[in-house]
């Protein structure tokens, strides 16, 4: 069992939590995620690592509640247990110093992003972090991120903090300018990197991508998580998560990721009707 | 009538007793459920059964049985009521009997060695329904005594993964007075026993009862834990201190047929639809949460026991038609009899000597159907099964909104990328001496797929048996 040491709510349907796996603290490298369980008849999903702290043995998960796994981790408290963590899996983040790099989250992409900005910045990269959201209340992170930036730039898609736009437009901005960029790292929703990579592909600026494939097993085992990177077949769970940009097959992505659209909707109107966990997850407006 | 003929009409002969059949659930209502298809026997089914054994000197069963089983002694223990004697006697060298019992192709191993079977009869002793009989009966009504365990040696060994070749290697070396703890990567125990063959095949129960029986004997399991990630072989052997790792992680890397449109939606490798299906609970869905495509016409790439289990299951989870896409005949499917036999009488339907070319979607991204390669069998191949060719110009499509790739694995390369100077194959699978285990790296064997290719358990568990054994003597505990 894997216990909850921590759990706050930090923005509108998006949590993060605090849990003791400290076999997984030991051996994870930014880029890698787990896979976890709640409950007996629980799903597995795949989670990146937001954060470690291998002396307290010690794995941070932030998540938004979108289906009815996440919905249900939204109501477990201090001192619940998650009945299973397995990891860390999948190909570590290639850090080295590149020169300029430059770290593009999308609303809970962010998470991900962080142990990969921190190794990039601890590898003494020039770090540029570009961090977005809808709107100002779904902005995560970012002191974190902030701390391990050279420099930061925030955008919000209508404007309540920071640019008033889209990620990929203050992206479009630094390349106008000339700024030497060595490489690009995004994560977040589908569409946005693929906006990206639509920028940094005429710029020829090296872009990798971290994807987000439906899986089971997480151990190569089950092709669940197929993925076309040039044209060729790859495993999500072992043969990424991160991926050349240019090369992934987003359209594909898409169509995959939908694949349980309809059976997702049933899951969670069946626990919506059997609410369970306690008022103190829920603070007022979220 | 002469005094010869009249002599043989007195002598009272003996009434042949047939191979007695093992009752089954009806085909129609089984074909809508997951229970076990086959019942087991009763005492008096099994006692007409285990009395056909003709008790050879030269029991040749015994040498059909990859960890040898002392057939006849138990089939005798049957015959004179003491049926936890008979189920001791078959787990002194099977460690997993009630799954063996229910999965191993007897018909190609022990019982084609009986010689009711040599005379021609075709009707050997039913040795694999009397295995699960005893040892069945045995764990319903109390085996007695726990074996007496010997001293601790001090001695610890690591087993990576928790199928039948490990789980096998656990039993032998924990009487032995070895500390053995079972690294895991899944959240359950028994590997493709539990991942990969169906309840209806394989009672999940079961499996769990026979891994509960090592726990207590000792054996330590670490679930959750994916050596290569979480920790290293070399690890395992530097840090923690074991002194020797057995690697029995199974053929886990599906191979897809590398056709058009096999990322469309509904399309899956055998290992996720039985994954999905079994360890997942997907057919109890919405109960349980994992989701999985519920076709209505479903069709299944492959021949193997593997492909069954697919087809079958899809029936279970309400698909109207079935179809089996082979591009051989009846004759060649590599499947155990018994399961086609199981397969055909639940109504899957077989289309015979096809080939898939490509899956056809829509927009959507949803495969609609098939277009599929009329084949003919030409000259026989290196396996000496006649190969397949293509009917110029003859090709057909089949309509479905599922389709499942079960024509194989390749080895995972999680473990051997990981592990300091393991020796691997071209395919990637171990290289491991066939009698011992031993592999290129010192202190380190494997056995079961990931050395061989996939095969079945029961070879998997004689290889556990057979590195227990090589472990055994390099520890001077033999």
């Amino acid at each position: 069992m894997f216990e909850i040491l921590e759990k706050e709510r930090i923005g509108p349907g998006v949590n993060r939590a605090v849990i003791s796996a400290p076999a997984v603290a030991r051996a994870h490298k930014p880029g890698q995620f787990i896979i976890l369980r709640c409950h007996q008849d629980g799903e597995r999903i795949p989670l990146t690592v937001a954060d470690k702290d291998v002396d307290k043995g010690t794995i941070t998960l932030v998540w938004q509640e979108v289906g009815v796994t996440t919905y249900y981790m939204g109501t477990m408290c201090p001192g619940d247990s998650l009945i299973d963590v397995v990891g860390p899996l999948g190909t570590p983040t290639h850090i080295e110093n590149f020169g300029t790099v430059v770290c593009v989250g999308g609303g809970i992409g962010v998470a991900p992003l962080y142990p990969i900005t921190k190794g990039m910045y601890e590898a003494g990269n020039h770090v540029i972090s570009i961090l977005g959201a809808r709107t100002e209340g779904l902005l995560i992170m970012t002191e974190d991120l902030k701390k391990v930036s050279t420099e930061q730039l925030i955008a919000t898609d209508d404007g309540s903090f920071g640019i008033h736009g889209f990620v990929t437009q203050v992206l479009q901005g630094l390349i106008d300018k000339g700024t030497k960029i060595d490489l690009v790292v995004a994560i977040g929703p589908v569409p946005m990197m693929k906006a990206v990579v639509n920028v940094t592909r005429p710029a020829a600026l090296p872009t990798v991508v971290s994807l987000n494939p439906i899986m089971v097993d997480g151990t190569g085992m089950c092709g669940a998580c197929r993925v076309e990177v040039n044209g060729e077949t790859k495993f999500g769970c072992v043969d990424g998560p991160e991926f050349d940009g240019f090369a992934v097959d987003f359209d594909l992505l898409t169509k995959r990721l939908a694949m349980y659209k309809g059976p997702e909707l049933v899951a969670l109107n069946k626990f919506r009707e059997t609410p369970r966990g306690c008022e103190c997850t829920f603070p007022e407006g979220m | 009538m002469s005094e010869q003929e009249e002599k043989k009409a007195v002598k009272p002969k003996k009434p042949k007793i047939p191979r007695q059949k093992m009752p089954e659930q009806d085909p129609i209502e089984r074909a809508h459920n997951f229970y076990e298809v086959a019942l087991g026997y009763d005492n008096d089914l099994a006692l007409l059964e285990a009395s056909r054994c003709l008790k050879c000197k030269k029991p040749y069963c015994i040498s059909g049985c990859p960890v040898e089983v002392d057939i006849p002694d138990f089939l005798e223990m049957v015959k004179a009521g003491d049926l936890i004697g008979a189920a001791w006697k078959v787990k002194e060298k099977n460690s997993l009997p009630r799954i063996a019992g229910r999965v191993c192709p007897q018909e190609s191993q022990c019982e084609a060695k009986c010689v009711l079977n040599k005379k021609g009869k075709g009707e050997p002793c039913a040795i694999g329904r009397l295995e699960r009989y005893v040892t069945d009966w045995a764990a319903v009504h109390g085996e007695g005594k726990m074996p007496q365990l010997p001293k601790p040696t001090g001695l610890k060994v690591g087993v990576v993964g928790s199928g039948p070749a490990g789980l096998t290697l656990a039993g032998a070396l924990i009487k032995k007075g070895v500390a053995v703890t079972v690294f895991e990567a899944l959240h359950e125990l028994g590997g493709v026993l539990v991942y990969g063959i169906p309840e209806f095949r394989l009672p999940k129960a079961i499996v769990r009862a026979e891994v509960d029986e090592l726990r207590q004997l000792g054996v330590e399991f670490k679930t959750n834990w994916v050596v290569g990630r979480t920790q290293t072989v070399d690890e395992l052997l530097e840090k923690e201190k074991y002194d020797g790792v057995f690697i029995g992680t199974g053929a886990g890397a599906p191979l897809f047929l590398k056709i058009p449109g096999e990322n469309l939606n509904g399309v899956y490798s055998a290992n996720e639809f039985l994954t999905r299906a079994n360890l997942m609970k997907a057919y109890l869905f919405p109960q349980a949460d994992t989701p999985i495509a519920k076709g209505r016409r479903v069709v299944v790439f492959g021949g193997g026991n593997v492909a069954m289990d697919s087809a079958r299951t899809a029936l279970r989870l309400g698909a109207e038609e079935v179809t089996i896409v082979y591009r051989r005949t009846m004759d060649e499917l590599p499947a155990r009899a018994e399961e086609v036999h199981h397969a055909v009488e639940e109504g899957i339907r077989f289309e015979l000597l096809a080939a898939p070319l490509e899956i056809i979607g829509n927009e959507a991204g949803w495969a609609v159907g098939v277009h599929c390669q009329k084949m003919q069998l030409g000259e026989p191949d290196a396996s000496g099964r006649r190969r397949p060719v293509p009917i110029p110009g003859e090709t057909f499509n089949i309509e479905c909104d599922t389709a499942i790739v079960s024509i194989g694995n390749a080895a995972n390369p999680l473990v051997p990328s990981t592990t300091i100077g393991l020796e691997t194959n071209k395919w990637g699978n171990i290289v491991a001496d066939p009698e011992s285990g031993k592999t290129s790296k010192d202190r380190v064997w494997a056995g079961g797929d990931i050395v061989t290719g996939a095969a079945t358990v029961i070879l998997a568990m004689g290889a556990g048996r057979k590195s227990a054994l090589a472990m055994m003597d390099t520890f001077g505990i033999g």
